[in-house]
């Protein structure tokens, strides 16, 4: 059994030192460890030699040019970790470069931070890469920053120069929710207020920078948020099946039942196990653990465990604020695979909504996102998702993307205007036993003298959706067939009574319009549902559910007219009412809508008026409806 | 949790990743403190056993104390051992001073064992304080057939998710202990009672700080008889804990050769 250390190891807290190339990170980071008495014995005297030898004057920075080939460039490639430590506790410094080229390592460095200096000279003031990085932080999840505004011997120590600074890196900060606590003036060569005050900067009153580093606080795991611990792995070394994984979030006791996601199962936990320690009861944010459960589930690595009643959302697609560090741009229709928690799903770059511009912050309409730029962008996967929103969850609301072995990306999650799509998959009627009709399908469609199957039309409000149903179901009906149209008349007065205009809600509705368009198909009837119905996943299960019945009887219409024309036309004056804020998740204009990839027909009725639409619609049909000879 | 806990949940966390994702996979066990320690955390992950082989890159030159300790321990932790033998020092780089081509033996015993056994990934036990080219390192290393470093090419590591997938020939590196430094493992050495070679406890005034072959290591001068004495001493050190491996300071530039080319 492991027995207690004396005195208690000291606290760690990892520091980021980012800003613009040449700025001085690290000469920061030399002058810190100097002032701290860091340096390993016999370094100064090296660096001393090294920079009589090369005719220099001593740089402090050679303290972390480790590679030969930095210090002949003179960058610093790669990032690096060095120790120091102040009566307080210690410090871990991660140095970022500066170049553009060189993101890739300054991610790997930054994501682990506890806290970050963003250097800026105070000649230069504010420059590309300053906003970048400042961006990235925010991207990153670094939530203390200390801007040290650098070289003020440059400025003759001016107070007045120092201010101007300050106030526009602030407002810059302000722009991405970023607070700096602290913004000091510095001039790390000489060492000025970078440990002690300095006379130099008689008109400033905060601390050194040590001293506000030694404000800062090391980032603890989070317990008092939902329980997240993704799956590892399954052991089956003896005769006990554990489950391993890591809690990401929250806290997981013996006996509680918990929720494995995607798959939706159920379980309660009967026991943690350990080697050489007593086992724990409950576990918490941070600790690695091993657990069994009282049923004999079976599961794989990538499931995420939770308390049912605060499970992470599924979904098929999502919408996330994304850096890219591919080697060539990433372009809609690209395939990725998206890992998140131990989790691995292949996605599809749906479309690229925005890129962001992280020196003005603009954001602008984007073919495709160059290597190391950031955008927002929606995913869409064929599995079922389980995942967090970042704003809420942390470390559940972000993901890596691969391009084939290699890691590309990382992004941030975001579900507006996307619903939950646990509700919608649950089939809680699972004890239904199918009966044998005893009237065929096949003697429905002779009877009728057409096949039975559902026109699935979808497209933006005022498309003419509403329109195009009408008249094709009068001129069909005048022909002979049976038909009918579902549309939101019919259907929220009765079946979706109950259902308001949440995303979720709106999820369901669809969902019952697909199923009850399935039994009309199924009767022998064609049924015409129009319907807004923004989401391809929500289409794509209308279409399961009527293949389920109906094999080939799903047709996918879209009525294909531009937002511009659609919000011309107006004709229940609600874009108006939507663009003027009182209407909430209002597709097209607050919430997105996804055009269909494929659809088995396309009308376009900016292009055709409703004769012209319906006529396109009514040869469909015809052709598509007719009995064959075998039917 | 204190920072103990917290390396140690890590640890095992990256042990269990590469269990599950990258096979066949084994151990290097130098016998030191430090790998001593990724074999007890490798137990705590996988619940008192390591499912994976253990290797020792043997040089036949290691100290007499370093020898009885595997032997004493193999059968005592239920390890599934694998002795690599080294290629003489003929077979190194002779352009490396002396000093490196006995620690290059090492490299090409390690490039050797992998070839004959196949392995895709490789736990290290070297972490990023110990030396200036270690910090640059990542927990999941990639290397290709000659074991080359491609340090200016690494791979994007964040949040926790590492590269697992490689072309073939290539194999992992993998550094569980990497953000570990020399004080942290000996408070866990201590936490968990965890056996070491003797040599590390002061006698006569000296130890040794590292563990290495005969003709490249060197004692320190020390009183540090125990663990609390040892911790005590690095707390106010100055010296770096390679200082007794010769091999570190041949030249300005030789470790990183010696990296470059698969040295751990």
């Amino acid at each position: 059994m492991p027995h207690p250390s004396h005195p208690a190891p000291r606290e760690l807290l990892k520091l980021v030192v980012v800003g613009h190339v040449d700025h001085g990170k690290s000469t920061i980071v030399g002058r810190l460890l100097y002032d701290t008495d860091s340096l390993p014995e016999g370094k100064l005297e090296e660096l001393q030699a090294l920079a009589s030898r090369r005719d220099m004057a001593l740089e402090w920075s050679f303290v972390l040019d480790a590679f030969q080939a930095e210090r002949d460039q003179a960058v610093t490639i790669d990032t690096t970790q060095i120790r120091f430590k102040t009566a307080r506790r210690d410090y871990v410094i991660i140095d970022a470069p500066g170049h553009r080229e060189f993101l890739k390592n300054m991610v790997s460095g930054a994501a682990e931070a506890d806290a970050a200096v963003l250097v800026i000279d105070a000649a230069e003031g504010v420059r590309e890469q300053s906003r970048r990085h400042g961006y990235l932080l925010h991207l990153l999840g670094v939530r203390q920053v200390a801007v040290a505004i650098n070289k003020m011997d440059l400025v003759d120590h001016d107070g007045a120069r120092f201010a101007q600074v300050a106030q526009e890196v602030s407002e810059y900060l302000a722009g991405i929710g970023v607070e700096p606590a602290f913004l000091v003036p510095i001039a790390a060569r000489e060492g000025d207020n970078v440990a002690a005050a300095s006379p130099r900067f008689d008109w400033y009153e905060g601390p050194s920078l040590l001293e506000a580093l030694d404000r800062f606080h090391a980032v603890t795991q989070p317990g008092l948020q939902p329980l997240r611990l993704p799956i590892q792995d399954v052991y089956h070394f003896d005769q006990r099946r554990i489950l391993v994984g890591r809690v990401e979030s929250g806290v997981l006791r013996v006996g509680d039942t918990v929720l494995f996601s995607p798959s939706n199962k159920t379980a309660r936990v009967r026991s943690f196990e350990a080697w050489n320690a007593e086992p724990p009861v409950e576990a918490h944010a941070g600790q690695s653990v091993g657990l069994t459960l009282e049923e004999p589930l079976f599961l794989e690595r990538g499931e995420m465990l939770s308390h049912p009643e605060a499970a992470p959302q599924l979904t098929t697609v999502l919408r996330a604020t994304l850096f890219w560090l591919g080697r060539t741009p990433l372009a809609e229709g690209q395939g990725l695979t998206l890992k998140l928690g131990t989790a691995r799903y292949a996605v599809e770059v749906a479309s690229i909504e925005q890129a962001i511009d992280t020196d003005s912050l603009e954001r602008r309409q984007a073919q495709e996102v160059p290597r190391d730029g950031i955008a927002e962008v929606v995913l869409r996967s064929r599995a079922l998702i389980a995942l967090d929103e970042a704003a809420a969850l942390q470390r559940t609301g972000r993901f890596v993307l691969l391009d084939g072995s290699e890691t590309v990306g990382g992004g941030l999650i975001s579900m507006e205007g996307y619903p939950d799509q646990r509700r919608v998959m649950a089939v809680r009627a699972s004890n239904l036993f199918s009966v044998e009709h005893a009237v065929t399908r096949e003697q429905r469609w002779a009877r009728n003298r057409h096949r039975g199957g559902v026109i699935w039309l979808t497209g933006l409000s005022g498309a003419g959706k509403s329109t195009v149903a009408m008249a094709l179901e009068r001129r069909l009906f005048e022909r002979g067939y049976h038909v009918y149209v579902l549309d939101g008349d019919n259907v929220r007065r009765g079946l979706n009574a109950n259902l308001g205009f949440s995303p979720d809600d709106r999820a369901e509705n669809i969902r019952r319009v697909g199923e009850a368009a399935a039994l009309f198909a199924d009767a022998g009837a064609i049924c015409i549902t129009a319907f807004i119905s923004p989401y391809q996943s929500d289409r794509d299960r209308a279409r399961t559910a009527a293949e389920r019945l109906v094999p080939g009887g799903f047709h996918e219409v879209f009525v294909a007219a531009d937002l511009e024309t659609c919000e011309k036309r107006d004709p229940k004056g609600l874009y108006k009412r939507a663009r003027a804020g009182e209407i909430e998740d209002f597709t097209g204009v607050s919430a997105p809508y996804e055009a269909p990839a494929t659809p088995d027909l396309s009308l376009d009725t900016a292009a055709l008026d409703v004769e012209a639409a319906c006529e396109a619609l009514f040869g469909y049909v015809t052709a598509k409806f007719a009995l064959e000879a075998t039917d | 949790m204190d920072r103990l806990d917290q390396l140690e949940a890590h640890s095992i966390y990256i042990l269990r990743e590469a269990y599950a994702q990258v096979e066949p996979l084994s151990m290097l066990w130098s016998l030191g403190k430090d790998s001593n320690v990724m074999v007890w955390l490798a137990r705590k992950a996988f619940f008192g056993r390591v499912p994976f082989p253990v290797i020792l890159l043997d040089t036949g030159n290691e100290l007499d104390e370093v020898y009885a300790f595997r032997d004493e321990y193999v059968g005592k932790w239920g390890l599934s051992y694998v002795n690599a033998a080294c290629p003489p020092l003929e077979e190194t780089d002779p352009s490396l001073p002396l000093n490196s081509r006995h620690a290059a033996r090492k490299t090409l015993g390690l490039k050797r064992i992998l070839a004959e056994q196949g392995f895709r990934g490789v736990f290290l036990g070297i972490r990023r304080d110990e030396q200036a080219l270690r910090g640059k390192e990542r927990v999941f290393s990639p290397r290709d057939a000659e074991g080359a470093w491609n340090y200016k090419e690494q791979p994007a590591e964040f949040w926790d998710h590492y590269k697992t997938e490689l072309p073939p020939g290539a194999h992992l590196r993998i550094h569980p202990l990497l953000a570990w430094t020399e004080i942290d493992i000996w408070r866990y050495i201590e936490r968990e009672d965890i056996p070491v070679v003797p040599l590390y406890f002061a006698r006569d005034g000296w130890r040794y700080r590292s563990l290495g072959e005969k003709d490249i290591t060197r004692p320190i001068r020390s009183d540090a008889a125990s663990i609390a004495e040892i911790i005590a001493e690095l707390e106010v050190t100055r010296q770096p804990e390679r200082a007794g491996r010769t091999m570190d300071h041949d030249s300005e530039d030789s470790f990183e050769r010696l990296r470059a080319s698969g040295y751990m």
